[in-house]
């Protein structure tokens, strides 16, 4: 009997603490949403900030990408011309780009490049004092450090989900067009012809705006929240890359049936 | 005439039920060095927290230039924070910034000084300790000493009233720790500040303090000038200011007995 009351204490306990972090995160969030006037007037603070987090993690989009669109041609070729229609391989590279893989293959991406970099930095200024040492020269952590990071993470994550969607083309074109020889006419006049502004690209591109919302915040708010220990910054990053690969695999499915249905 | 800058009236403080203060009463002048000594998890640092509002009492009152710390809002604390310079154990420099971007920062977020004179007061402050020189450094650069120096330019950035110091001599040298002493007596002397350390050393703080509370069980165990507690009886005192094993203060945490924990 005991230990049956013991179990659902556990059972309890984990999901009052899961409920409490979520409330937790979404104080930060509208901390960080009232406090980004600084972000926005001091734009240098944001802009180095996404150097970091963006421009920094251009190699590894560009390289993935490349090789994501160079699979999804020769997969795509040997499944298409089953039914001969291999004209259609340019169609289907961009909109498994454009539509799913840019935007969640980058945000899977970004979680473990800048997502981890960003909550071992904000781990790590707790840890060694120093956003205590900022509140304590009566400047907020939340304004000078959060809301720049969170802004440049929110800027970041379109533009990077367009670059991999572009270069992902790009790879694909090279395997379909250049490696087994479909017409090149047809691999882009198809494109062109199927792909839709609005329903395909922006549908896209709001697609890895709410990833980049969700990945940063995520990653801020671990770190803000690791306990200043090695072990405590060690275990909120991990805890980074898997929440936000979750949260991005499930957000994905939720706003894909709401983008299909509309 | 010296009047009170700081007043701590019957504090309590602690975490959940065990309270680490007990009805704390300390009072630090204009002008005059005062420090805060006491045994390890004494909660001297904590007072420096309470003081510079990041915690708040349980009960009684910290008073910063007569206005009660923990009943302002975040604007009135951050209007308080300006008044201080505080500077930690171990430095807490931005790791990311050079140690002139750092001495910098305060006067970058509070003032809109242009670049020139913000150039020179940096400059200045990194004289007044001694590293002029190594402006250029990164702080993964310097030694824990240096760190430390540069973290008083930065907290003497904006010419504080009160410059509070965590543990400024913890894991010095003799030599810097002799520099570190002469630069808390010279720059409270010549900002007119009023100035508290945090401590347990207690040959370098009897040489230049003026005033010295000692903490012990939450309380207040003995406080008086350092001639006064070199004088003094109390075995607390004794126990601490000659280093002695046997008094008041156990070495040992409450324990079972040796022989019950070996299992003879």
């Amino acid at each position: 009997m005991k230990s049956l009351i013991n179990f659902f204490e556990k059972i309890g306990y984990s999901v009052t603490s899961r409920i409490k972090r979520l409330g937790t995160a979404s104080r930060l969030l509208f901390l960080i949403l009232v406090s980004s006037g600084e972000s926005f007037r001091r734009f240098q603070l944001t802009m180095k900030e996404i150097y970091f987090t963006g421009v920094m993690s251009l190699v590894i989009i560009i390289v993935s990408a490349f090789f994501v669109g160079m699979v999804l041609g020769l997969q795509g070729y040997y499944t298409l011309e089953k039914y001969g229609s291999s004209e259609a391989i340019g169609v289907l590279v961009a909109l498994s780009l454009v539509r799913e893989l840019g935007p969640v293959v980058t945000a899977l991406l970004f979680a473990g490049r800048a997502g981890t970099a960003i909550t071992a930095e904000i781990g790590l200024m707790k840890a060694t004092e120093q956003l205590s040492a900022m509140e304590m020269m009566a400047v907020s952590p939340i304004q000078r450090i959060i809301a720049p990071r969170f802004w440049a993470g929110v800027i970041s994550m379109p533009i990077l989900a367009s670059i991999f969607s572009m270069v992902g083309i790009l790879g694909g074109y090279v395997i379909a067009v250049i490696v087994i020889g479909v017409d090149e006419g047809a691999f882009w006049s198809q494109m062109q012809a199927n792909v839709d502004f609005r329903y395909d690209i922006v549908n896209g591109v709001i697609k890895s705006l709410v990833f980049g919302v969700a990945c940063t915040i995520i990653a801020l708010f671990e770190g803000f929240d690791a306990p200043p220990t090695a072990e405590g910054v060690s275990r909120a990053t991990t805890r980074t890359v898997v929440t936000s690969s979750l949260v991005i695999l499930g957000l994905d499915f939720i706003m894909t049936s709401f983008m299909l249905g509309g | 005439m010296t009047d009170n800058v700081i007043k701590i009236q019957n504090l309590t403080f602690g975490y959940g039920s065990e309270l680490l203060h007990k009805g704390i009463n300390m009072n630090f002048k204009k002008g005059k060095v005062s420090a805060i000594m006491g045994g390890s998890g004494s909660g001297k640092t904590t007072i420096l927290k309470l003081i510079g509002g990041q915690i708040k009492p349980k009960s009684g009152s910290i008073l910063v230039e007569n206005k009660i710390v923990h009943e302002q809002n975040r604007s009135g604390i951050y209007k308080l924070r300006r008044k201080m310079g505080m500077l930690f154990q171990h430095g807490a420099l931005f790791t990311d910034l050079s140690v002139y971007e750092n001495v910098a920062f305060p006067m970058r977020e509070h003032t809109n000084l242009p670049e020139n004179i913000i150039k020179d007061l940096v400059l200045l402050k990194l004289n007044a300790v001694g590293l002029r020189g190594a402006y250029k450094l990164m702080p993964t650069e310097l030694s824990g000493g240096m760190a430390r120096r540069v973290a008083l330019a930065r907290a003497i950035a904006l010419d504080p009233d009160i410059i509070m110091y965590d543990e400024p001599f913890a894991g010095l040298d003799p030599i810097s720790m002799a520099v570190i002493c002469d630069l808390i007596r010279s720059l409270n002397d010549a900002l007119g500040a009023t100035s508290i350390i945090v401590t347990h050393d207690v040959a370098e703080t009897f040489s230049f303090a003026d005033y010295i509370y000692f903490v012990a069980d939450g309380i207040v165990a003995a406080e008086g000038s350092p001639k006064q507690l070199m004088a003094s009886k109390l075995p607390f005192v004794r126990q601490f200011i000659h280093s002695e094993k046997d008094g008041p203060v156990p070495f040992h945490v409450a324990a079972p007995t040796y022989n019950l924990d070996l299992g003879l």
